[in-house]
């Protein structure tokens, strides 16, 4: 640092910028040189930042996590559940399977609905003809119901036009579209069949063009995989939420690929993510083996959705339309149906003979089906009794 | 059985891999076992049992266990108790003494403890050769309990077969530890031989039962030794032992950099800056959000006419196809403007409105932004060009009105052409919809009288 004591008013050409300027004597590593002021002022800066070592940084961390955490405590005057007692309860619920889907050979990964809330498109971990490598982690439905999106261990997001000519072979026209370095965890048409978000076992989520296969947004934050994403359903929305192995949600923005919140209360890893239908908030299902909802005005967990009797993780998650209901489908083969303003478990679904590794509600909120490891997917729904 | 006296656990668990999804599983299941077995505390009677001219040694029955996790865990169904018996059976805590099959029931059937040795969190992954030892072993032994089942059999035939060459080998082992296992005493044998059995069976499991030793192929690489050399049950040492067959995920290893704590310090404080909203008016909003659309949620209300999924009618699915929106449907376009913009038919409704005010180019503009930004990339510059030229460009044909600001940044942006390019006046044409001609319309006679079912919509 340059000694500041002694101003000896030498005008001349700065020794770093060379212009012509007030200069004062600066000690470069022992050596005496004659910076300006301006030139002074970013060495003595540059010095600060060399010194900070990574311990120094990492307890400012610390500390400004504190402080956050204290700004949010003061605006925790109540808990959610408590402001539901004045809400009506649910009553008992019944719910029925009404399909189950035998299709697949082998564990059932991953399914999505078309948005004609009827057809569903899902994935396993088979050896099947039409896609060429096993484990497909992940699947979705394009909007226009023309085409779905695939992919898991090849580490890539492929696009498949929908035929019903059986004739056709589909691989042929499969069109490749991410790619990643790592798995294929999770993967998403924007509200347009021509843009993809993905998330990957690569630690990043990332955003393509499908037509050209281009990147067009990477978003890197996660320190472990992104196990899933779901992406913000406002009309105008460019953000989405991810969950990964880090125990992290975080919450994006797809223009500037910025984290804009996060949330780190689960203790384990985060397997899904789903928006409450308003936007406002989001839940997650972890290996924890419980759920949780965070609101995004309050930036904080807001519920926690446990029993002692659950120890398995949570896989997959959804809302029912209203958002008054959350599924979630367990590793103890179990789907259990929480209601979401009072906290409580309103229902315990049995049926599946493996993990329930996938669960979305229909577009229309009409039923929802779960898929297993036990190959088979359910489509269920189910009508309310009064106490 | 290379088992060492009072070797409770093979293998410890305080290590970092403890948080690892399978892991805390087992430390739950672990946990709720040794509760069950501790007599001080209220756990399950743990009898030696009579039947015939021998003793069935250290037993509980299914009705004690189910009983016993009801009261602990706070569980109000047996049915659910029961599930997670069986669970807890399929995992290899507990088993039935007289049955492969790993389940729970709520009778008087017997069942063991497993051995700590064999716990599941002790990652056994074992090999083929362990278990062909195991069934050699089996049929050296001249008792009837330890008599192959069918599937056994089979799989001791095949293993034959598979190890042809080094069978020999394999013979050697099982004899030494049928050695070993006769200098044991009867009793300890009966539950020693027993527990064994359990461990095989949740390692090779019954066809037709869950193999709960299957992972989740993303989580597999956090297990405790990867690549590490596999060890044996009977503590058998290989020249050539095998590596799992599990896909091995390459992960580097990336440590915190500095510049790394210098994002997150920023974020920090970013979002310390944040304004945030009270617990209770989130959850007064949480709250009034899920009453204004419970009538709209046919899990909870019964949809009209009926459910296609219960009925088997899909008249609910015609009628929304249809451009007769129902009363209820058009109700819920006044709950916001957001509802509006997604329902198709509300949208059109809304854009007669202002055509009939002359004043639907901000509805226009705002669509057509949203059709930019769902445009492949090679597209976009053509349709930024396109909507600058018929909404913003001077003398447009449907110029909207933007403050000097908004219309600085959004000829700026023309200038780079990309997906973004409007976001700025699309965020204020949309606000000034909302506020102005979105409040009109829900006060207007065309929104009203469809409200109040005297009218029928505004056909093209």
């Amino acid at each position: 640092m340059c000694d500041q004591t002694f101003l000896v008013n030498v005008f001349g050409s700065c020794d770093k910028c060379f212009k012509q300027r007030a200069l004062r004597p600066v000690f470069k590593k022992s050596q005496q040189l004659s910076y300006c002021s301006t030139c002074a002022e970013i060495m003595a800066t540059e010095g600060l930042r060399e010194n900070e070592t990574l311990a120094s940084l990492k307890s400012e961390a610390e500390s400004l996590k504190g402080k956050l955490e204290e700004e949010r405590a003061k605006l925790h005057d109540v808990e959610l559940h408590q402001v539901a007692e004045r809400v009506e309860a649910l009553g008992q619920f019944v719910m029925k399977t009404r399909r189950t889907l035998k299709g697949h050979g082998n564990k059932v990964l991953c399914m999505d609905w078309c948005k004609d809330k009827r057809r569903i498109v899902s994935s396993s971990q088979e050896h099947a003809v039409t896609m060429p490598c096993t484990w497909v982690m992940a699947c979705a439905y394009a909007p226009s119901g023309c085409a779905i999106a695939c992919g898991g261990l090849d580490n890539k997001c492929s696009v498949y036009p929908l035929t019903f000519d059986k004739n056709e072979n589909m691989a042929a026209k499969k069109k490749s579209v991410a790619m990643h370095t790592n798995y294929l965890s999770a993967c998403s048409f924007t509200n347009s069949d021509m843009q993809i978000l993905t998330a990957s076992g690569d630690g990043t989520c990332a955003l393509w063009d499908v037509e050209s296969g281009q990147l067009l947004q990477s978003f890197h934050g996660h320190g472990a995989d992104v196990l899933c994403l779901d992406l913000a359903p406002s009309e105008t929305g460019n953000t989405f939420v991810s969950g990964g192995c880090d125990k992290k949600a975080m919450v994006w923005d797809m223009r500037s690929g910025q984290c804009v919140q996060a949330f780190e209360t689960h203790e384990s890893d985060i397997n899904s993510v789903r928006y409450y239908p308003s936007g406002d908030a989001f839940a997650s299902g972890s290996d924890d083996a419980t759920c949780r909802l965070y609101d995004l005005r309050a930036d904080r967990e807001v519920a926690i959705y446990s029993k002692e009797s659950i120890i398995f993780g949570a896989s997959s998650v959804d809302f029912s339309l209203s958002g008054r209901l959350l599924f979630a489908g367990y590793n103890d083969y179990t789907i259990n149906v929480w209601d979401v303003l009072k906290g409580s478990r309103v229902s315990i679904l049995f049926g599946h003979e493996n993990r329930v590794s996938t669960l979305r509600v229909s577009p229309d909120g009409t039923a929802f089906c779960s898929g297993s490891w036990d190959h088979t997917l359910r489509v269920r729904d189910g009508g309310r009794w009064a106490f | 059985m290379a088992q060492g006296s009072g070797d409770q656990r093979a293998v410890g668990i305080a290590d970092p891999e403890e948080s690892s999804p399978n892991m805390i599983v087992y430390c739950k299941i672990e946990d709720i076992i040794t509760k069950m077995q501790d007599d001080k505390t209220g756990g399950v009677p743990i009898r030696t049992v009579k039947s015939f001219l021998s003793k069935i040694p250290s037993v509980v029955t299914g009705t004690d266990v189910v009983q016993w996790l009801m009261k602990n865990l706070s569980i109000e169904d047996p049915v659910e108790a029961i599930h997670l018996g069986s669970l807890i059976a399929a995992q290899g805590y507990i088993f039935p003494i007289s049955d492969h099959v790993l389940t729970m029931k709520d009778d008087g059937t017997f069942y063991r403890f497993q051995a700590p040795y064999f716990w599941p969190s002790n990652c056994w992954e074992p090999e083929n050769t362990d278990y062909a030892i195991y069934l050699c072993k089996r049929t050296m032994q001249n008792k009837a309990r330890l008599e192959l089942a069918d599937y056994e059999a089979e799989n001791l035939a095949r293993l034959q077969r598979a190890f042809a060459r080094k069978w020999e080998f394999i013979f050697m082992q099982a004899e030494a530890q049928v050695k070993i296992d006769r200098k044991k005493d009867k009793t300890e044998r009966k539950i020693l031989d027993s527990q064994e059995r359990a461990f095989w069976d949740v390692h090779r499991p019954v066809p037709g039962c869950v193999n709960t030793t299957e992972m989740d192929i993303r989580k597999c690489r956090r297990l405790k030794n990867p690549q590490k050399v596999k060890k044996s049950v009977y503590g058998v040492t290989e020249e050539s032992q095998s590596q799992s067959p599990v896909h091995v995920l390459s992960q580097p290893i990336r440590k915190t950099t500095k510049e790394d704590i210098r994002k997150q310090i920023t974020f920090l404080n970013a979002q310390i800056d944040r304004h945030c909203l009270k617990m209770s008016k989130v959850a007064e909003s949480l709250i009034a959000y899920t009453e204004q659309y419970m009538e709209y949620d046919p899990l909870i209300t019964p949809a009209e006419p009926s459910n296609p999924w219960i009925s088997d009618d899909v008249a609910l699915w015609d009628i929304e196809m249809s451009k007769e929106p129902s009363q209820q449907r058009v109700k819920r376009w006044g709950f916001s403007f957001d509802e509006i913009l997604k329902d198709q038919v509300g949208r059109d409704q809304f854009l007669r409105f202002l055509e009939s005010e002359f004043s639907s180019e901000n509805l226009r503009f705002w669509l057509a932004v949203q059709d930019l930004k769902k445009q492949p990339l090679q597209d976009v510059a053509k349709r930024v060009e396109e909507i600058w030229q018929e909404f913003l460009a001077p003398g447009a044909p449907s110029a909207i009105n933007l403050d000097s600001h908004s219309y600085e940044i959004t000829s700026q942006n023309v200038k780079d052409g990309g997906r973004y390019t409007f976001e700025d006046a699309q965020e204020h044409i949309y606000k000034l919809m909302k506020s102005d001609s979105y409040a009109r319309f829900l006060r207007s006679n065309a929104y009203q009288d469809l409200l109040l079912a005297k009218k029928k919509v505004w056909l093209p």
